[in-house]
């Protein structure tokens, strides 16, 4: 389905562009990191691309039309939401979506959940569980139908060393079978633990990007920014 | 207050009694009031929970009718229903008028709009919620709806509930569709209705006290058995 | 639980029904007077007939009667009948029994209407006195009665003042308001005698012929709504007319007195 050809993306709110235009390709496999000062647009791209923001102007397109686009794409949102229900059946919620019958997808959830170390949990309420847990959780049920292209915002912000590790190998397990990830970070040692490439936002602009983003940046915005100034 | 302690005493001995007329009429209401229900929930369920999910042209002023549509009162309700199912009415072929139909047909239009207001208020947080989730997993709108009211039921129970209390204590319209009669079509509130009439306070306080002592096992019912199958977290 | 709770109930209800249920809209004041408990089991084992009772006032009998909700009605208004019976929504009146009205009032009697020989001369006493007085205000025969009884007395109620209560109300609730505001109120003696909440209100005045309240059973035109069962409203006027309710309805008593005269021509 790759690649997703974003052209003239622009989204204005309230008179206010918050991102754009940009224009942009997702190809090949690999993990890219979309980094920057806060409000700079990063998780309006992340949604843009995953086709759930509103363009004020401007495109997206995939390789395939886009119905069967929007089947085979995940997000992980940085507040994930926890359904009312239990842990089993928030992982078995995607696959009933696409029509799974209940055992069929039960058992799959019940792999998932053993895989992200939830595996005694099944039948406890996601809502009752860590932050940590349910960031797992949230995880592992945009991983669960498969998709080609995964997006993840802020994944592990606020989580304990431990969470990040598991959910970091997951996320590599994941990129190297081939499933490309976008990943928008505030964790430079994270992006520079994952990426392939990256995208560097700027006031809603793409300000640099490239496979050599974070080693050799070529503007002094993005320089600064990598040093740990203030950027804005 | 002796009126009060009457009807204690009349109702007590109706209890005790087993009147076979009373356990009639309260089944009766039961059956109206609850067949009544279920229809409101099958239509107002999905109703209010698609007004949450979906934005449309007039969709404030569908929600500021619904809720005007609460307050309808029941006489009113009672005599349009009465206009359509008499024998000279666009209706009156399918010969319901004074029969418990017409006064199930009555309730769902009077508690409909309860149910399907309380619903959509409900639903409209729990989207809040799950509105990111549901459209990035490209759920469609009927997914979404059926989503909610599954995830939403306790929100849902509390609305059936209301809309319960509101068709078991009503008098005005099934007097007027029903008639109130005698072995066919009355039910507790109309048989309160006629005593009040005839100046019994002590049967028709007795006959209030037992539609009170219903419309609570109902509740209590419902409650526990919604209990029994989550620990209530949600 | 809703489900099988209305498994339960529809179980419940299925009891064998009676054949031949027949729809009669019936005045309150006929059914507050106990009179129908006695007639409809007898009724329904002499002629196979499940009279169900519709009772409302006569205004919406008739009315029940035009749109031919009911296969039959039983009311107490001459003339409301008479124009029924012309309009052409029932082939003929038939009367059957009567009883009378009574005039209520707080045991007191403010307005003295005890002492008075008339109907009439007693309504002139109360509002002469401008006492407390509650009309059912609802269009059924007896406040047709009571209209045309201001009316013999010269008084038109459209200008009383604030003592007279037109509540709107059965004879029953415009009892209990009487009762509420001591007040005189005409009604029947049936209603009268089987009110549970007489408070103060006691019995003053009765007998005068002006009183009679005339009952007649209408059977409603088949030849307007087809579907209306003429033949059970016929079998049934046969029986009200005969000698098992000429019996039953001369022999109805409540606390030792007679309620109602049978005075149908018998076939």
């Amino acid at each position: 389905m790759l690649p997703l050809r974003v052209t003239g993306a622009m989204v204005r709110r309230r008179g206010k562009t918050l991102l754009g235009p940009i224009d942009l390709e997702l190809a090949g496999t690999g993990l890219t990191v979309v980094i920057g000062p806060n409000g700079s647009g990063k998780t309006t791209l992340l949604r843009v691309m995953h086709g759930i923001e509103r363009l004020t102007a401007g495109q997206i397109a995939w390789a395939v039309p886009m119905a069967e686009a929007r089947q085979r794409q995940a997000y992980v949102f940085q507040q994930p939401t926890m359904l009312r229900r239990s842990v089993a059946d928030n992982l078995a919620f995607p696959l009933r979506l696409s029509g799974q019958p209940q055992a069929q997808a039960r058992e799959t959830a019940a792999e998932w959940a053993c895989r992200i170390g939830l595996g005694d949990a099944l039948d406890r309420p996601a809502l009752r569980l860590s932050g940590g847990e349910r960031q797992k959780l949230a995880l592992a049920r945009a991983l669960i139908r498969s998709p080609k292209v995964l997006f993840l915002d802020e994944p592990c912000a606020n989580l304990d060393g431990r969470a990040t590790r598991d959910i970091e190998a997951l996320l590599v397990e994941v990129r190297d079978t081939g499933t490309r990830i976008v990943l928008a970070t505030h964790d430079m040692g994270q992006a520079r633990r994952l990426a392939t490439e990256g995208v560097f936002l700027r006031s809603g602009q793409v300000w640099e990007s490239g496979t050599t983003l974070l080693t050799a940046p070529q503007t002094p915005e993005l320089a600064a920014f990598l040093k740990g100034d203030i950027v804005l | 207050m002796t009126d009060i302690l009457d009807g204690f005493t009349a109702a007590f001995y109706l209890l005790i009694g087993l009147d076979s007329d009373l356990i009639e009429i309260s089944l009766r209401s039961l059956h109206v009031s609850l067949t009544a229900l279920l229809f409101a929930c099958a239509i107002a369920f999905p109703l209010g929970t698609y007004l949450a999910v979906q934005r449309f042209r007039h969709r404030r002023t569908v929600i500021s009718v619904l809720n005007a549509l609460m307050g309808l009162p029941p006489v009113v309700v009672g005599l349009i229903v009465y206009v359509f199912l008499s024998r000279s009415g666009p209706l009156g072929v399918l010969g319901l008028l004074f029969t418990p139909t017409a006064m199930i047909i009555a309730q769902v239009i009077i508690i409909t709009p309860l149910i399907a207001s309380i619903t959509h208020q409900a639903m409209r947080d729990l989207w809040a919620d799950y509105h990111d989730l549901l459209i990035s997993l490209n759920a469609t709108k009927r997914q979404r709806i059926a989503t909610l009211i599954i995830d939403g039921r306790r929100n849902l129970l509390t609305a059936a509930l209301a809309g319960f209390g509101r068709a078991i204590g009503e008098v005005g319209a099934i007097m007027i569709v029903g008639g109130n009669i005698d072995h066919a079509t009355r039910v507790l509130t109309t048989a309160i209705a006629l005593e009040t009439g005839k100046g019994d306070f002590a049967l028709a306080l007795g006959l209030g006290f037992v539609l009170i002592a219903l419309a609570l096992l109902v509740n209590l019912s419902i409650h526990w058995l919604s209990r029994t199958e989550s620990d209530g977290l949600w | 639980m809703i489900r099988a709770a209305l498994l339960a109930t529809a179980t419940l209800l299925a009891s064998p029904t009676i054949a031949e249920p027949l729809r009669m809209a019936v005045t309150t004041s006929f059914e507050n007077s106990g009179l129908a408990e006695v007639l409809l089991p007898v009724i329904a084992k002499d002629t196979g007939i499940e009279v169900q009772l519709v009772v409302v006032g006569t205004g919406q009998a008739l009315k029940l009667g035009e749109s031919g909700d009911v296969d039959a009605i039983l009311v107490h208004s001459k003339s409301a009948e008479d124009a029924f019976v012309a309009a052409g929504n029932a082939p003929h009146r038939r009367e059957i029994m009567y009883n009378d009205f009574v005039l209520v009032g707080p045991a007191g009697d403010p307005a003295a209407i005890a002492g008075t020989d008339t109907a009439i001369a007693a309504l002139g006493a109360i509002a002469n006195t401008e006492s407390a007085f509650v009309s059912r205000g609802d269009d059924s025969g007896t406040h047709k009665t009571e209209l045309a009884l201001w009316a013999a007395a010269d008084l038109d109620p459209a200008g009383f003042g604030k003592w007279y209560n037109a509540v709107g109300a059965g004879m029953g609730a415009a009892l209990n308001t009487a009762a509420g505001l001591d007040a005189y109120i005409l009604a029947d003696r049936a209603s009268w005698l089987n009110f549970g909440n007489k408070a103060t209100l006691a019995l003053l005045f009765s007998g005068d012929p002006a009183l009679f309240n005339q009952y007649a059973f209408l059977p409603v035109s088949a030849e307007k709504h087809p579907h209306v069962r003429a033949d059970l409203a016929e079998t049934l006027e046969n029986w009200l007319t005969g000698d098992v309710a000429k019996g039953l309805i001369d022999g109805y008593k409540i606390a030792g007195e007679q309620l109602f005269v049978f005075n149908a021509e018998t076939n």
